[in-house]
């Protein structure tokens, strides 16, 4: 923010080492709110997350480090969301998500809504009673995949886990670590209807639900 | 009427500190806290991190008014959504309406700051512009 150039501000205030844009406005000066219908192009963003995936790809063995990869470029960013989405809530909701059902809820509507324009398209909880500690959330239609053919060699690899990284960071700054993983579950048959259905599954830390059910006592 | 105010990271790790006076009442914006009471501040505003731990699990409110006293040093706390904690030492009991306005202005800035993607979690916050911003706020409301 403050590398754009030496401006009239720089002389200054050169005992601080910063050095300020030519117009004298920092991150501070810009506001937190955005109109609701602000919205970017999904031709540039699909540009620029094609480049990100070549970034990816580069010096990875397997579809697993690749996906690895594109994990940690989302995680940054889930981190950030979670407290700037909670900052636009109006202040009778502004509540920490303390529970995972919650914290999925706010995932599901939130921070899909500021991403993809939409909510998720659902919210399950594993059914399966070995692993109760995994949660899923259904989007049949990725917005990132849209531009995406994955190889038929490479056809393990979901792009999405790029999102997933993004839900990792939401959960992980929450206090709630996670892995996040994102499989592709659309079926390949013709006449399907959401061929690129996407499952992220949530699997959280057993001491989470350890402290899910402390604190569900009263 | 003097002030501490500290914002620290999830591995209870300082972030950033700020000290100041009130500037109500004909105040001059400047702390009165003694010499010792620099380093005591620290160790007082730190030790009531335990505190917040129990709490923050209680209820989800951001703010969580005062969470501890120490003779007469008052701790108040306000937490985000990532668990950082803004904790604010204040030596007589303020009203919790301007405690409360004071952590929002501050927390809109936070925010702001993390917003930079430079920014990495836990990483101290050193712009001068954010400094600036809480001693702002520190005149607005206290």
């Amino acid at each position: 923010m403050a590398h754009l150039g030496p401006g009239k501000a720089a002389s200054s205030k050169e005992q601080t080492g910063l050095r300020y844009p030519s117009n004298g406005k920092t991150i501070y000066h810009r506001p937190l709110n955005r109109t609701k219908t602000a919205e970017l192009s999904q031709s540039s963003f699909a540009y620029l997350f094609s480049e990100m995936v070549t970034y990816a790809q580069r010096r990875v063995t397997g579809i697993q480090e690749l996906e690895k990869r594109l994990n940690v470029q989302g995680h940054p960013i889930g981190l950030k969301l979670l407290d700037l989405l909670l900052m636009r809530e109006p202040p009778r909701t502004q509540t920490r998500p303390l529970t995972i059902i919650a914290l999925l809820h706010f995932i599901k509507i939130n921070l899909w809504t500021h991403l993809f324009g939409r909510q998720a398209d659902r919210l399950e909880k594993s059914s399966n009673p070995d692993t109760p500690d995994e949660y899923m959330i259904v989007d049949n239609e990725p917005v990132v995949n849209a531009y995406i053919s994955v190889p038929r060699e490479m056809s393990q690899l979901n792009c999405a886990a790029f999102v997933a990284g993004i839900i990792e960071g939401v959960c992980d700054g929450a206090m709630f670590p996670a892995r996040v993983t994102a499989h592709s579950v659309g079926g390949k048959e013709e006449g399907e209807m959401w061929p690129g259905k996407t499952v992220f599954l949530v699997k959280f830390q057993p001491e989470i639900l350890e402290r899910e059910a402390l604190l569900g006592k009263p | 009427m003097s002030y501490y105010f500290a914002i620290i990271g999830t591995q209870d790790n300082p972030l950033f500190e700020y000290e100041f006076g009130t500037s109500k009442q004909g105040g001059d914006g400047q702390s009165r806290f003694t010499e010792q009471a620099h380093h005591l501040n620290q160790f007082v505003l730190h030790s009531s991190l335990d505190i917040v731990e129990e709490v923050q699990w209680m209820n989800g409110q951001l703010y969580m008014k005062v969470i501890d006293k120490f003779f007469t040093n008052y701790i108040s706390c306000f937490m985000t959504g990532g668990n950082v904690k803004f904790l604010l030492l204040h030596q007589p009991p303020q009203t919790e309406e301007a405690i409360k306005n004071f952590f929002n202005e501050v927390y809109e800035n936070y925010v702001k700051a993390i917003m930079s993607p430079f920014y990495k979690v836990n990483m101290e916050v050193r712009s001068p512009v954010f400094r600036q911003r809480v001693a702002a706020a520190g005149r607005k409301y206290l």
